[in-house]
């Protein structure tokens, strides 16, 4: 246990060196989030009726999508490993007396919790103060919170387990390029991304909920409005937890499959 | 004589940026499944966009007199500017590795115009797929919107894609500019840039009176944008918002002017 914590230490550590880019980063991240809240005012004007929530709880759901970008979107992931795949590097890492499935998940999460801790600060501590309808609304009871933590919690292991797969995916692949791109067009559409669950046409959105990638940002950040609530959100949570350990079990086989037939490019 | 010496050297400009672009592509053409992913990649992401669209519009219909058909034209046009700026001025938008490198010093001492020369520093072919999805999205556009289309408006079009993609390589020459100053890109930089593009796909009005005030006066996206949307749409009289791309294009003049500037500033940074 004590080795993971220290290669999530270093991650962390080396995490917190890119300050600047944090701060501009979060700018910028202001900048997409509020012309992302004009757009569902737009639509909210046109026809309030059709608005599937609370216009709060778009506002909730952007500014946290905004505030917990790093540990959601599908295209963070450590260049270093992929270059280690190419270069032949990775047989350092295979000599380490660890396995390689608990070292990049350790990496991985320790990555994007880093650069999440660094960004949400400031950005959520900002929109809890804009003028009414366009700020961040705390939910009103202790329970949301804590249940709001553990989808959190659950959904970013998701999103990891899901990125450890996709390094695995290059033993056999070589270049990554193809995967992630794919990967990444595919994660931020059906995760809800680009448009909330909730907004999408019914019969669409009942299919997406039990894919994987509802699991992952959608739940939590529909939580802490209280728009997922009751048996949806029992539901949600068992689907979360059946994906985490699918997910991670499917994983760990695929790499011990990988191990047994790896080819370490020279060079 | 000398005006003669003068037309000689365009000649040999255009000349010189035309071997550029064919090393380019030729290179590009050495990693044909690299070039095609991108490509794809290109495509899908915008793709994905045109889906958020597609499922938004589905539920509302229509978003301050707007339908579904007239935003698609909007966004297949700011689109297509935007992805022209990109394959042309795409060295802008890479200069920070060029100060950072200290690749600069060799560009001031060859005897050529230094734009012209982080102009031909790299032609990003593959986007073509992005173009080639704005061009499917205007024509389905163009099919299902109730337009009746004359000269002047095809003109309007073509007026907005010569001052839109005029204005987004001003903006990636600003955010050049800044590089002789930080060495390094600055990732705010692209609310100007990328959050444009993404958020161009909607009329500007939309977003309420100050964001349209902002991009009319500041930053004129609107005129390559809403104003000669409106003449197309035949939501307007005012035939002269027809003009107006020409002149967000001259938003280029003060970008070139900070470029001149940040050249004179110039410091290698010397590795």
């Amino acid at each position: 246990m004590k080795k993971y914590l220290s290669f999530f230490r270093m991650r962390f550590l080396t995490g917190l060196q890119y300050r600047a880019a944090a701060a501009a980063g979060i700018a910028t991240q202001f900048a997409w989030g509020f012309l992302e809240i004009l757009v569902y005012r737009a639509f909210y004007q046109a026809d309030a009726a059709a608005f599937p929530m609370e216009f709060s709880a778009v506002v909730n759901y952007i500014w946290l999508q905004q505030a917990l970008l790093a540990l959601f979107v599908p295209w963070l992931m450590e260049t270093e490993i992929f270059s280690a795949i190419v270069d032949g590097n990775v047989a350092y890492e295979l000599c380490r007396p660890v396995h390689i499935y608990h070292m990049w998940f350790a990496r991985l999460l320790a990555h994007r919790i880093s650069s999440a801790l660094l960004r949400c600060a400031p950005i959520l501590f900002i929109s809890l103060f804009l003028p009414a309808p366009y700020g961040l609304t705390l939910p009103t009871d202790p329970l949301t919170g804590i249940l709001f933590l553990l989808t959190l919690i659950l959904g970013t292991l998701i999103t990891v387990s899901i990125g450890v797969v996709i390094y695995i995916c290059c033993f056999f692949t070589i270049s990554a390029q193809g995967i992630r791109i794919f990967y990444s067009a595919a994660c931020e559409l059906l995760a809800g991304q680009i448009v909330p669950l909730p907004f999408m046409p019914d019969v669409i959105r009942r299919v997406l909920e039990i894919l994987p990638f509802a699991s992952m940002q959608n739940v939590p950040l529909r939580v802490f409005s209280g728009d997922l609530c009751g048996h949806q959100l029992v539901w949600a949570i068992a689907l979360q937890l059946f994906w985490l350990a699918v997910l991670m079990a499917a994983g760990w086989r695929f790499a011990v499959h990988a191990e047994t037939r790896i080819v370490v490019q020279g060079g | 004589m000398k005006r003669s010496r003068k037309r000689e050297k365009k000649i040999s400009a255009i000349r010189l940026y035309r071997r550029y672009v064919g090393i380019h592509i030729r290179s590009t053409m050495q990693y044909k499944t690299s070039f095609l992913l991108t490509t794809v990649g290109q495509f899908i992401f915008s793709f994905n966009v045109l889906i958020g669209i597609t499922f938004l519009f589905n539920r509302f219909h229509q978003v301050a007199d707007f339908t579904y058909s007239e935003v698609l034209i909007c966004y297949a046009i700011v689109l297509m500017e935007f992805a022209l700026a990109e394959m042309f001025g795409r060295g802008f938008d890479l200069f920070s590795g060029m100060v950072k490198h200290g690749e600069f010093d060799r560009v001031l001492v060859r005897p050529r115009n230094e734009i012209l020369q982080v102009l031909g520093s790299k032609f990003e072919l593959s986007r073509i797929g992005r173009m080639f999805q704005a061009v499917i999205v205007f024509i389905y556009g163009l099919l299902t919107a109730d337009i009746d289309w004359n000269r002047w408006k095809v003109m309007t079009v073509v007026l907005m894609l010569i001052g839109g993609s005029l204005l987004f390589a001003g903006i990636f020459m600003i955010q050049a500019g800044m590089c002789f100053f930080t060495l390094e890109g600055l990732e705010f930089m692209n609310i100007l840039t990328d959050a444009a593009r993404e958020y161009g796909k909607y009329p500007v009005s939309i977003y309420g009176k100050p964001v349209l005030l902002f991009c009319t006066f500041l930053v004129p996206y609107a005129l390559i944008q809403y104003y000669p949307l409106l003449v197309i749409l035949g939501r307007t009289a005012r035939l002269w918002y027809s003009f107006l791309p020409l002149a967000a294009a001259m938003f280029l003049i003060p970008c070139l002017l900070f470029w001149r500037f940040g050249v004179r500033c110039y410091r290698s940074s010397g590795s």
